[in-house]
């Protein structure tokens, strides 16, 4: 069984907690850092979330970047994963200090595989991921493909399909900039309910087409990172 | 630095933390605490402006630069009033394409930058005008952004105006606090807050909403995005973006905010954003703009309102 990690340095917005259900456990040190926070009984799945280390999940983060790159030099070097079979970093938008202060650390620890990157279908969402794909390129990280999310919406009524984000944007944008098309996710309110309630959408709803889509993305990644 | 006081605090450089740090002789010799010049600058400078108004979001993704730009556009449809949107998303300017202005290039002359017009009362100004390529990616960090945004508020020829938007980037860092700083010796009538229904959208905005009450940033009201979708075939409606927690409604009643106002999905909306145009002007007659309309008009209210009270205090 893979052992993953997700480390979220979205600092101000930090969602990945409640997506993964769960809460707001105390993080513990041990001789070798920060411990993570495990979603699961077998350990299989590992969180590190400034949603932890606030004492109220109301309370705003209002840092300036200095102080976020620290907090983020720390969850990058301090924290205990052990062994892991892959680190997944969850970042907010932007090509900031986030993003600079996650890399520059990961750097000297080990090397980055790459980057994945999500957009909409939208000419709106494309034009920023177009600057996010230049900053890969001039900090040196492999595009390990792009991924289409909110890509169309089948109507559980009459299955009639409304591209409310427009369509195609992530593949055209793929094309444009030579990178690898990993997939269109579609809109679907059984993800995001099961995200809202921090359920296992996989488990809940194999055979949805939001399942079949999110597993061939992932399975074509596992080859990429397996063939760098 | 761990337990670094802040630059600006009474401890600057003479707490123990301070010891060895590189910044210490700066932040003990006082220069850190001096006010910024600009800030009574930029007061000067927008004392021509009579209305500012923020908008903001805890998250991404909810639709922030749509709804500036649509408020920057209904508020211009009146052609009596001068309107301007500053976009200060420094790493992800979308304002220039939603404007229909790609391509653009702004100005200098001997009063400064000139913003770049849409019509003869509405003037946008963006970090995207300033870059040659859609692929140029702007990889600053904090201070170079905040530098930024000061050059837009001081150095942009503004002119006068009735309203002054400000779309920003999500979030509670350097730009809203740069943005909330730079205009400290100006007015802000207020923030209008976007979030879309689900608990996962709430639980940042409810953050933003803290921001802005430990900034004293009056919030405007709250205004809830993506808010169901009325299939154009079967006219079912369906929550793709559930409000598990009550939603934006819930929220502004526990913490007794205005709800300005719940606009449906429409796939026109994000079209109307990638051809440049105003969604409002293209389809008037759509769920979606009339939702639009209704929200600018309480906006455009409070603050009048705001002129009324002030002037019967004075």
């Amino acid at each position: 069984m893979a052992v993953i990690g997700i480390l979220d340095v979205d600092l101000c917005g930090p969602s990945i907690p409640r997506m993964l259900s769960i809460g707001r456990p105390d993080v513990h040190q041990c001789d070798s850092g920060w411990v993570p926070v495990y979603t699961d009984a077998a350990k299989t799945l590992a969180l590190m979330s400034i949603g932890f280390l606030l004492e109220d999940p109301d309370e705003a983060v209002v840092w300036r970047g200095p102080k976020k790159t620290a907090m983020i030099g720390q969850f990058v070097s301090d924290v205990a994963w052990g062994e892991l079979d892959v680190l997944l970093v969850d970042t907010p938008p932007g090509t900031s200090d986030e993003h600079l202060a996650v890399l520059e650390n990961l750097k000297k620890h080990s090397r980055v595989d790459g980057a994945i990157l999500v957009t909409t279908p939208q000419a709106v969402s494309t034009g920023d991921v177009r600057r996010e794909i230049t900053f890969c390129k001039k900090t040196g990280i492999r595009i390990l493909g792009i991924v289409e999310n909110m890509s169309g919406f089948v109507c559980p009524h009459c299955s009639e399909c409304s591209n409310i984000f427009s369509k195609g944007g992530g593949e055209e944008l793929a094309k444009l900039t030579g990178s690898i098309f990993l997939g269109a996710v579609p809109l679907d309110p059984l993800l995001s309910t099961s995200i809202e309630e921090g359920k296992d959408f996989i488990q809940s709803f194999p055979d949805s087409a939001t399942f079949s889509a999110i597993s061939s993305i992932s399975q074509t990644l596992l080859e990429s990172l397996q063939t760098a | 630095r761990k337990n670094c006081p802040g630059t600006t605090s009474e401890q600057a450089g003479k707490s123990s933390s301070c010891a060895g740090c590189p910044n210490q002789k700066i932040c003990a010799s006082g220069a850190t605490k001096a006010p910024d010049p600009a800030i009574a600058e930029i007061g000067e400078k927008l004392s021509t402006v009579k209305h500012k108004i923020l908008v903001l979001s805890g998250k991404g993704g909810v639709g922030k630069s749509t709804f500036s730009a649509h408020l920057a556009h209904t508020l211009a449809s009146d052609s009596t009033k001068e309107v301007a949107l500053l976009d200060v998303d420094i790493c992800g300017p979308s304002i220039p394409r939603i404007m229909g202005l790609e391509g653009e290039q702004v100005h200098q002359s001997g009063s400064g930058w000139s913003p770049v017009y849409v019509d003869d009362n509405l003037a946008v100004m963006s970090i995207g005008f300033l870059l040659s390529s859609p692929d140029d990616a702007v990889i600053w960090r904090g201070p170079k952004k905040n530098g930024m945004i000061k050059q837009f508020l001081r150095d942009v020829d503004w002119g006068d105006l009735d309203y002054l938007i400000v779309d920003t980037p999500p979030g509670t860092s350097d730009e809203h606090l740069s943005i909330v700083q730079y205009l400290s010796s100006t007015h802000v009538d207020g923030a209008v807050i976007i979030t879309t229904p689900q608990e996962v959208s709430l639980q940042d905005v409810r953050k933003e909403i803290r921001f802005c009450q430990k900034v004293k940033l009056p919030i405007i009201g709250v205004v809830e995005n993506m808010s169901g979708f009325v299939c154009p075939s079967c006219k079912n409606t369906s929550q793709i973006f559930p409000p598990t927690s009550g939603g934006a409604e819930r929220m502004c009643a526990d913490l007794d905010l205005p709800l300005l106002g719940k606009v449906p999905l429409d796939p026109r909306i994000a079209r109307s954003c990638d051809e440049g145009k105003s969604f409002i002007n293209e389809v008037p007659d759509s769920p979606a703009a009339k939702v639009y309309q209704s929200i600018v008009q309480s906006i455009q209210d409070y603050c009048s309102n705001r002129v009324t009270e002030e002037q019967s205090t004075s």
